[in-house]
């Protein structure tokens, strides 16, 4: 099964010290190859900070776009791993491990993959 | 329930693959096979070499994923139980080395990690491992809702979603009872082994407490639209056998004997429908024979060993039914003098109800009706809707109608499953008015 797993912290990357960003992404690089040989990574990425964000509506064919994330929260969305897990409990203890677990918090959101969403989404005929 | 896991990881992992399509997915089943019957074993080993649940679980993962690589390459190992259990302990300590890097070390991670385990990869501490896993996991520092889940997850290998829409609770609720309580076990540092002589009944008592109650939300759902989940119960049943084989004792052949005579009249018990058939009502012909010689030759065994309790003695009533060819025709005065003792040991207003019942059997409804009276003024039972539907009954068969139908009007408020719920609103449409 799959799991998106958001990252969300008070500070991202481009929020701290170098020193404490060096150590960072290197934590994230030894993470991240260990989710890989193991087989459960399946995807990830680094997003960069909320204040480059931009929110788009479309009402009736007008485009009408605000300033950052829909949601103000003070921890901000800073990436993402997707992952093949077993079930919920292995995900949670793959998340955990998530460098960015130990400064803010990772949700971990289960992938629909349900019938109809495979087949509306193109994966499956 | 089956677990396609092993191919996602094998797709997943885009290993090179040697052979032909067709000998790669042969060893794919193969793994998978080996996955589905063994995995479970090789976890509860590698818990004893690594000390934690969660590292166990990682190195376990790690030891398949290596087989999926390594096998198809330089074949299948002569004992494939013993390099996965090799395997899975050398990739569990590599992961404790290098996190210990981030976090301290365990202090007692020298005497966790035995460095010579070459007698125990195979042999007969295996199966001690497995039980140690059960004592664990039906630990009664645990709530029993975690005891439950636990149980099934660890030791039968059941997703945590699978468990949650058996038990019709939210995956999420049942994720953060499973982390709770290893987080318990860890801290609390509850040993991983089988209990001393001195505490074993009491804890044994536990596990078959925990796999009563997975057979019996499975027999007798408490909530939900049908009445069974009949996996739950199978898992049950394997349990229970496995615990039987591995700890040969009365109450434990009991319990195995009393979960295989119930589940005997599973096709019995309900119509295509869903609704549910009363034991005297049943079509006999549709108990599993099989099932019922099984279980009836655990009972025998368990009374015999002279060291039985409650559950060889609720089998032994359970036998009793099995092998009467209709209601009427059941040995009643045998299965009150099985009441009688049970009632002895294990005092409870439910085997109360349930001997007045065969009492009423055994001489008349009026006999019956006067105990469960007694026992509902006592205030016991009050909200329980088989006593008042026993009552209900009773005042039937009595051609007591305004009394029979005043007593399963109570009934049918204190029911909630449906079938149950539908049986009672039928029996109210055929009194006579």
């Amino acid at each position: 099964m799959k799991y998106l797993c958001l990252i969300c912290a008070e500070k991202v990357m481009e929020q701290m010290t170098e020193a404490d960003a060096t150590a960072h992404f290197a934590e994230y690089t030894e993470f991240t190859n260990a989710i890989r040989a193991s087989g459960h990574y399946l995807g990830c990425n680094r997003l960069l900070p909320p204040s480059e964000a931009i929110t788009v509506r479309n009402r009736q064919d007008k485009v009408m776009t605000t300033d950052g994330p829909f949601v103000e929260t003070k921890e901000q969305l800073g990436g993402y791993y997707l992952i093949e897990a077993r079930d919920l409990n292995e995900a949670i203890r793959i998340a955990a491990r998530i460098p960015g677990a130990k400064h803010g918090c990772v949700e971990v959101r289960p992938v629909a993959e349900d019938e109809q969403t495979l087949i509306a989404l193109g994966f499956k005929p | 329930m089956k677990s396609l896991y092993l191919r996602d990881v094998f797709e997943q992992s885009n290993i090179p693959m040697p052979l032909s399509d067709n000998e790669c997915n042969n060893m794919g089943f193969f793994i998978d096979e080996i996955y589905r019957n063994q995995s479970r074993s090789v976890f509860a080993t590698l818990v004893k070499f690594l000390g934690d649940v969660d590292v166990a679980e990682e190195a376990l993962h790690d030891a398949f994923k290596a087989a999926l690589e390594q096998w198809p390459r330089d074949g299948i190992p002569a004992n494939p139980r013993a390099w996965l259990v090799s395997t899975g302990r050398f990739k569990g300590i590599d992961a404790i080395r290098r996190r210990s890097r981030f976090d301290a070390l365990p202090d007692d991670i020298e005497e966790r990690l035995p460095v010579d385990i070459s007698d125990e990869l195979d042999g007969e501490g295996i199966e001690d491992d497995r039980l140690r896993l059960i004592f664990t996991c039906c630990h009664p520092a645990l709530a029993a809702d975690a005891q439950v889940a636990l149980t099934l997850r660890e030791v039968c290998g059941l997703k945590t979603e699978e468990i949650a829409s058996a038990f019709l609770i939210p995956a999420p609720t049942l994720a953060q009872r499973i982390v709770r309580a290893k987080t318990k076990i860890k801290e609390a540092r509850i040993p991983y082994e089988v209990p001393s002589p001195s505490q074993l009944a009491e804890r044994l008592g536990s596990v078959l407490h925990v796999i009563y109650l997975i057979f019996n939300e499975g027999y007798f759902a408490t909530s939900g639209a049908t009445l069974t989940r009949p996996e739950l119960s199978q898992e049950a049943i394997h349990l229970g056998r496995l615990v039987l084989k591995l700890l040969p004792d009365a109450e434990v052949a009991g319990l195995l004997a009393l979960m295989l005579l119930q589940e005997s009249r599973r096709p019995a018990r309900t119509l295509l429908s869903g609704d549910l058939v009363l034991l005297e009502d049943q079509d006999r012909t549709l108990w599993d024979k099989d099932i019922i010689a099984e279980g009836s030759a655990l009972v025998e065994q368990a009374l015999a060993s002279r060291q039985f309790g409650t559950y060889s003695l609720q089998a032994a009533i359970s036998a009793v039914h099995a092998n009467a060819p209709s209601a009427s025709a059941t040995d009643w005065a045998e299965i009150v003098s099985l009441y009688n003792i049970l009632l002895s040991i294990n005092p409870s207003p439910v085997i109360e109800l349930n001997r007045a019942v065969a009492i009423a059997m055994r001489d008349n409804p009026q006999a019956g009706l006067t105990l469960i009276d007694a026992i509902l003024e006592r205030g016991e039972l009050t909200d329980y809707h088989l006593a008042h539907s026993a009552k209900a009954d009773l005042h039937r068969r009595l051609g007591k109608t305004e009394e029979a139908k005043t007593a399963y009007e109570t009934a049918l408020k204190l029911a909630v499953l449906e079938p149950e719920r539908r049986f009672l609103e039928g029996r109210l449409r055929e009194l006579p008015d």
